[in-house]
């Protein structure tokens, strides 16, 4: 973990470290971090003059904020209507064997994958639908999701 | 005035704050789980529902009360909804009322019952069971918590501080400590008024019972109690006396019965702490080093000050507390003078506070590795132990302390609330700068959270500030800081009303119950033939053989901790 909160503190100073900007000031640094370390809120709390408690309750209380560490690629199965009468199901049991994950695990060990499912992603024409952080794959198949996953690991090896 | 109807009947309200209190007032208990008045209006628990004409259902504590209303407080519908509500509640906790440490005075059970509620339609529902026994004051049972938010209201109102706080949301809604951790690493500082917010048993005194009746029971130990002056006038009131009634005799005889070796007073220790808290203050006050001086016979200020003012720790007395003055004082002399080793002796105290049990187990009041004061345990666990260890504690023939230890004034008793420390100091200040001529400051006996008051005292004025709950220390010590108040001695009780209202007394909804403790240990002083400390005869024998400047500065002073990194590291 990041010993100096220098990030923060710029997040800070740009909200003035106003208790009251406390969600703003979150969300950047969940922009930056990719999620809400127990430490920064520590930090974040102590400069603004509010209660750890009071931080870690807000940071519960939106469905936005994340308290754990999301993997490099975030993979969204869309699970509404269209896509799981498209079969969506299948999809996510290939994706929690090729990763190794579960319904309690959603994050892989390697932390380079973190699978979710959403509800609907408005994209219902394109069904069944897996986001991968940004793009979106449409008419999906266990297969193809298979083959992405494959294609990002053998990318992921290259550069490394 | 208003003029309301409640339930057919008219009345002429005056004064008050909401339309549940107005119908209280009217005779009519309104279950309530959330209520309370000393903090914010929540209106979480509904119980309190009423039916008031034109409007439909409103929550009676968040309404207020305007003329002419007219007001149902006993419809079928709201009767029924009150009943599901504690149904509701009860499916959602574990209902192991027989082995729960709040069993005969649980808000929740005494509703239940209270409104026949003789089954539960709804399916047990998977609680929390967590229990937190990290803290060595408070424990936390989620699995008891029915969500009413008062211990995350007293803790950020009254104390201003926030330790506990409502998490996530709907049905998954809980209440965590700091960022959900165990108490211990949090920024708590264990005055439990938490635990006497809580209407149920989802907080409680960590308890020391077992270990204490471990001791008693150890043939090879020698086991000494010490009894805090804020006891005497609350644990009665578990066995039928009135909160303030003091039985002194009878709660010596009943220790004596449980089987303590030696039976004595904290505020034998407390007139000590006058004493050495009085003679450290008049030198800093005449060398004008460190000013203001802060008492520091608070465990909760203390943590408190440690974490949130590391700066103004060099302004806290160096004085141990009156419990840990004794305990030293008590490891040094009594083994010296029964001839049996440290470890043999064991020091038991019992406290109206949870706080004490931090401050017994701080590593620098300890000789390598053995504590001064071995186990602490509150009002509310000494009535515990009278009632397992059977005895019949109204009708006991009444017994006397045991001396020295046991001997004191009328400025150790009155430690017990707040101001008392200040007119215990200043009597002796009377007695050291001022020819024994005890001004009288009544401001000094008042309840306000801050009492600021100058006192002269012959050439010298003294500049008084007294202040009890954290929330009022916070804005004081700004006040302070900001160079707009100066003072002299700065006396702290983290507790609203001081020790007689602290975390480990007995839970109470009686209204003047705290004034009527500290009145009873006015009472208790006025009853004493010696009114300040060095008159202390005992004490005095003590300063003149052996207690010396070296040997007091050994056993009575400490030092403390900048913990205000805590949990950065």
């Amino acid at each position: 973990m990041e010993k100096n909160f220098d990030k923060v503190c710029a997040i800070l100073d740009k909200h003035e470290r106003e208790s009251h900007k406390l969600i703003p000031i979150l969300q950047e640094i969940q922009e930056a971090y990719s999620y809400l370390p127990a430490d920064v809120m520590l930090f974040v709390a102590r400069e603004l003059g509010v209660s750890p408690a009071s931080v870690y309750g807000v940071a519960t209380f939106y469905a936005h904020f994340t308290l754990e560490e999301k993997g490099k690629y975030v993979i969204k199965v869309c699970d509404g209507t269209a896509c799981h009468v498209k079969k969506s199901e299948g999809i996510l049991k290939a994706l929690y064997e090729a990763l190794g994950l579960s319904q309690d695990k959603l994050t892989s060990d390697d932390r380079l994958f973190t699978l979710e499912t959403v509800a609907c992603l408005g994209a219902c024409g394109l069904a069944p639908v897996v986001v991968v952080n940004d793009k979106v794959y449409g008419n999906m198949t266990p297969e193809k999701t298979k083959e992405l996953i494959a294609e990002i690991r053998k990318e992921e090896s290259a550069n490394a | 005035m208003k003029t309301i109807t409640i339930d057919n009947t008219v009345y002429q309200i005056e004064n008050d704050k909401n339309l549940l209190e107005a119908i209280r007032s009217a005779g009519i208990d309104l279950p309530t789980f959330c209520y309370n008045p000393e903090l914010s209006v929540y209106g979480a628990c509904r119980m309190c529902m009423v039916e008031v004409e034109g409007r439909g259902l409103v929550p009676a504590c968040s309404t207020a009360v305007s003329d002419g209303m007219v007001v149902k407080t006993n419809t079928r519908q709201i009767r029924n909804m009150r009943k599901m509500i504690v149904e509701l509640m009860l499916a959602h906790h574990d209902q192991n009322c027989t082995t729960c440490p709040k069993s005969g005075n649980c808000k929740l059970q005494k509703l239940a019952h209270d409104l026949g509620v003789s089954k539960v339609r709804f399916k047990q529902l998977e609680c929390d069971k967590t229990i937190d026994t990290s803290s060595a004051s408070v424990v936390r049972d989620s699995s008891k918590c029915i969500l009413c938010g008062d211990c995350v209201r007293v803790c950020r109102e009254v104390q201003g501080i926030g330790v506990l706080e409502f998490s996530r949301r709907g049905s998954d809604a809980k209440v965590i400590a700091g960022l959900n951790q165990p108490m211990a690493k949090t920024d708590c500082v264990n005055c439990g008024q938490c635990i006497k917010a809580c209407p149920v048993g989802a907080l409680y005194p960590k308890s020391q019972a077992d270990s204490v009746w471990e001791a008693i029971y150890d043939e090879e130990k020698t086991v000494v109690v010490q009894m805090a002056p804020a006891v005497r006038v609350a644990l009665g009131e578990n066995f039928g006396f009135k909160p303030g009634q003091l039985q002194i005799g009878q709660m010596v005889a009943a220790l004596r019965m449980m089987g303590f070796d030696y039976v004595y007073d904290t505020s034998f220790a407390a007139d000590l702490t006058v004493i050495e808290e009085g003679n450290e203050f008049i030198q800093r006050f005449t060398k004008g080093e460190r000013m203001p001086q802060f008492t520091s016979c608070c465990p909760a200020w203390v943590k408190y000050c440690e974490q949130f003012y590391p700066d103004m720790i060099p302004n806290l007395s160096s004085c141990k507390s009156p419990q840990q003055m004794f305990g030293s004082l008590c490891k040094d002399h009594l083994t010296k003078n029964l001839g049996i080793p440290r470890e043999k002796l064991v020091v038991v105290s019992i406290m109206p506070c949870t706080a004490k049990k931090f401050e017994a187990a701080r590593p620098e009041l300890s000789v390598d590795g053995n504590p001064d004061v071995d186990f602490v345990i509150t009002t509310q666990e000494l009535a515990q132990m009278i009632q397992e260890r059977g005895i019949d504690y109204a009708n006991i023939k009444p017994a006397s302390f045991d001396m020295p230890f046991g001997f004191k004034t009328g400025a150790a008793v009155i430690f017990g609330t707040t101001g008392g420390v200040s007119e215990a100091v200043l009597r002796y200040a009377a007695y050291a700068l001022n020819g024994g001529v005890i001004p009288e400051v009544k401001e000094l006996r008042e309840a306000d959270g801050i009492r600021t008051v100058e006192v002269p005292l012959g050439d010298i004025k003294l500049r008084l500030a007294v202040v009890s709950g954290l929330a009022n220390t916070k804005a004081l010590i700004e006040k302070i800081r900001s160079g707009e108040e100066q003072y002299d001695l700065i006396e702290v009780m983290a507790c609203c009303g001081g020790c007689v209202n602290g975390g480990g007394q007995p839970i109470t909804e009686e209204k003047g119950a705290v004034a009527a403790r500290a009145k009873g240990l006015y009472e208790d002083d006025a009853s004493l033939q010696f009114k300040s400390a060095e008159e202390n005869p005992y004490l005095k024998e003590m300063y003149e053989n052996g207690l010396t400047h070296e040997l007091a500065h050994e056993l009575l002073h400490t030092t403390y901790t900048d913990r205000s990194g805590m949990g950065l590291e």
